[in-house]
């Protein structure tokens, strides 16, 4: 091969090689606060044993899927009542039970969602009543 | 054999960038789309398709007509046509691709487009669309690049081809059927529920698919020094014209029956088509123009000694292509939705955001074509003359 | 009429027994669900039914009245977008010669030619709608109701081509800042989808009737299960001629119209 062909051959690939592993070297040293979720709404306060539907461990990985399984299994099986591992009773509802306790969504669903890029759409359509009253 | 895409005279390059702006306009337009909504095209809640879908159900008869080369040649060894099936099976990947983004713009959650196969619903025909066009865009790439680089490397193309070529031409005509299934099924529509929905869609998806493929058979003879053969052209024509006067007969079969029985469910449609209809005529300057440039082509490509001359014929091959095009575009699908299921008539006009991202997907399709003809015509002046082109029936 | 101390005692006593006696007899059905979730959730008895359809006596419609409109759009979150294009629309009025082509004539009595009746989805038993839907967005209860699935739908419009009543509409734009008071209770809809009646499916969930029904005050609009012979829906229409739209396109509409 010619020589000026190993360079330009050279140059591609450095190019790429900082490229693919820019989000290892990128903010490197910058600490990023962790995400502390506020659990302060008049809900939660009047509540007399703070427990959400599930234990928070499950919730946090598994509230996502939870959610899905409810959207078909209200909307399209027509089935609206869920029983938690504990045995109580909830109505399958986004606005209805979840956001009834979490009503602070920026403070509280927000926070993680924009730590870690997620954007659920939920909120398109779900309104949150205290956003609605404003 | 992409890298012969990469080399190219002045007005090559000009024409691809052309399309590079075309494409980045209609992108961005499409940006603010999805961002606003469907309501920054024309489309109402009483004329709920448009612009979009009407040039995918075009594209889809486009794509088809690839068939028209591969049957003769391929079922019944007509030579003439051996150097440009390829041509057609390229045409059928830009026109596939095509059909595809234009269902794509048209969505108004296209994010969710996979639930179309997460959750399949065989009943439903723009299911079935999906199907057998991924799988015609699949066979006519891997057949028409199979055979291109076969032909370069001056090989017979491997046994499996023969299959997979024979495959195409049923799956061809089920394309296309399948996009008419889309229309005449649906009851409350009358303007098309009509069992020559599919027949109508074949003839004029056989002479508008041909025409184009001769005009870039006279453009590429021009410009990119590749001679089709004066039998392969002339014989596409003559499919053109048979194809054409079918088309025409089925319309007029159409009118028979709506304006003979006098059903007013029948009439109404194409009296806002001929006519206008409760002062509204949106369509008529339209309906018209392409039913003089249809039967003029008609009989320019009937009359031999003008089809033979290479301007005529290309000129009426434009005709036959516009005329179908406002046909079966604008002419069939918005005009299903005029006067709606509650009697009101709602006009239809294209926005300029609209026409944007048309023009923006017409500039990819025409891109890949550039590409892959570009590559064609490289292998071709490459292998030199075809006399030694092997042929995939093994003769 | 006088009435002395004893007497007001004696009826005001029955009368608050009235209000007990529901929860003596079904407790099930006092109990409505607890808003702050987490402490003791009981379900509210939905009404149930094999088939529900509605009967709408339009000749009892007032002229310009709007009140089921209203109701159901308030409830819904149904937005208004100012302009025929973009419209949606769950539930409104269209002329009698609209709704019923075939059965219009010059010499029909005044009356009827001038009457605007209320339109909806039809809730078809044969919906060409949930025939076509690539995602089975709309899709077909057991109990009748032909309902929307917004999280599937994937906007492609093929319902609203193949409904051949017109009873669907496309957000073409974002609805929220079109709705005027947005009722927290039931959610918006997001642009791209299409959306239509659903028949109150979420009320009858919570053992309530359509909020068209119980807001028209001429009391035009009936609701109930066709299935179920002792019903008044079911009676009324034995009794009275009753019309459906388009019938004979083999859909089974289920608004049954009394003229």
């Amino acid at each position: 091969m010619k020589n000026k062909k190993w360079g330009m051959i050279a140059l591609g690939l450095v190019i790429f090689l900082i490229g693919i592993t820019f989000p290892f070297w990128y903010g490197r040293g910058k600490s990023i606060a962790p995400v502390l979720l506020s659990l302060d709404t008049p809900a939660i306060a009047q509540l007399k044993e703070k427990r959400c539907v599930e234990d928070t461990a499950f919730m946090r990985a598994n509230h996502m899927k939870l959610l899905n399984a409810w959207r078909d299994e209200v909307v399209r099986e027509g089935k609206r009542e869920y029983t938690a591992k504990d045995g109580r009773r909830f109505e399958k509802s986004l606005t209805g039970t979840c956001i009834q306790c979490h009503s602070n969504k920026e403070q509280f669903c927000d926070r993680c969602h924009n730590y870690v890029g997620a954007k659920p759409t939920c909120f398109d359509c779900h309104v949150i009543p205290g956003e609605v009253k404003k | 054999m992409l890298e012969k895409a990469l080399k190219g005279s002045r007005g090559y390059w000009i024409w691809i960038i052309f399309l590079l702006v075309m494409m980045t306009i209609g992108v961005l337009f499409y940006l603010h789309q999805l961002d606003y909504g469907l309501g920054v095209t024309g489309m109402s809640r009483d004329v709920s398709w448009g612009l979009y879908i009407a040039q995918f159900t075009f594209l889809v008869g486009v794509a088809a007509s690839a068939v028209m080369l591969v049957l003769p040649y391929y079922l019944h060894d007509y030579k003439a046509f051996g150097k440009i099936t390829v041509l057609g099976e390229f045409l059928a990947v830009a026109a596939v691709i095509m059909c595809i983004l234009f269902v794509f713009v048209d969505l108004g959650q296209p994010s969710r487009v996979m639930n179309v196969l997460l959750h399949p619903q065989p009943t439903s025909i723009l299911f079935w669309d999906m199907i057998v066009l991924s799988g015609y865009l699949l066979i006519n790439i891997i057949t028409g690049w199979m055979i291109l680089s076969c032909n370069r490397r001056e090989v017979p193309p491997p046994g499996w081809i023969k299959p997979l070529i024979y495959l195409s031409i049923p799956w061809a005509i089920s394309i296309h059927t399948v996009t008419a299934f889309i229309y005449a099924g649906l009851p409350g529509r009358s303007f098309w529920l009509t069992a020559i929905m599919a027949p109508r869609f074949l003839a004029s998806a056989f002479a508008s698919g041909p025409a184009l493929l001769i005009l870039f058979c006279l453009i590429l003879k021009r410009y990119g020094r590749f001679d089709a053969g004066d039998r392969a052209i002339q014989a596409l024509s003559k499919i053109v014209v048979y194809a054409l006067a079918a088309s025409i007969f089925f319309v007029l079969m159409e009118l028979f029956t709506a304006f003979y029985s006098q059903i007013p469910e029948q009439t109404r449609h194409f009296q806002y088509l001929f006519a206008g209809l409760d002062d509204h005529h949106n369509l008529v300057p339209w309906m018209w123009t392409s039913a003089v440039l249809a039967f003029a082509a008609l009989t320019m490509l009937i009359i031999p000694s003008i089809r033979r001359r290479e301007e005529w014929l290309a000129i009426a091959c434009v005709f036959v292509f516009v005329s179908l095009w406002i046909e079966k575009g604008l002419g069939l699908v918005v005009t299903g939705f005029i006067p709606s299921p509650l009697e009101t008539v709602t006009e239809y006009f294209p926005t300029g955001a609209e026409i944007a991202i048309t023009a923006g997907v017409w500039a990819i399709g025409f891109l890949i074509l550039t590409l892959l003809y570009k590559i064609f015509i490289s292998v071709y002046s490459e292998t030199g003359s075809d006399d030694n082109r092997p042929v995939a029936n093994g003769k | 009429m006088t009435t002395n101390r004893r007497e007001f005692l004696k009826i005001a006593g029955a009368s608050a027994l009235t209000l007990v006696t529901p929860s003596l007899l079904s407790p099930l059905w006092a109990r409505e669900t607890v808003r702050i979730p987490g402490q003791d959730f009981t379900p509210v008895k939905a009404l149930m039914a094999k088939r529900w359809a509605m009967v709408i006596d339009a000749s009892k419609c007032p002229p310009d009245c709007t009140d089921c409109i209203t109701a159901c759009h308030t409830v819904h979150n149904v937005p208004d977008f100012g302009n025929p294009k973009d419209e949606v629309k769950w539930i409104w009025t269209e002329p009698f010669a609209a709704v019923f082509p075939d059965e219009n004539h010059p010499y029909r009595e005044q009356g009827l030619q001038k009457m605007r009746l209320p339109v909806l989805c039809n809730h078809c038993e044969n919906p060409p709608c949930v025939r076509v839907c690539p995602t089975k967005a709309t899709f077909r209860r057991p109990d009748g109701i032909v309902m929307m699935d917004y999280h599937r739908c994937i906007g492609c419009r093929l319902c609203m081509a193949a409904c051949p009543y017109g009873a669907r509409s496309m957000n073409f734009r974002d609805p929220r800042p079109f709705i005027t008071k947005i009722n927290p209770d039931f959610p918006t809809r997001t642009k791209g989808v299409v959306e239509k009646c659903n028949f109150c499916a979420e009320r009858l969930a919570q053992g309530k009737l359509p909020a068209c029904v119980l807001a028209c005050r001429q009391n035009a609009i009936l609701f109930g299960d066709l299935n179920d012979s002792t019903s008044d829906i079911r009676k009324l229409i034995g009794k009275r001629f009753n019309l459906r739209r388009k019938a004979h396109l083999g859909t089974a509409p289920q608004i049954y119209y009394i003229l």
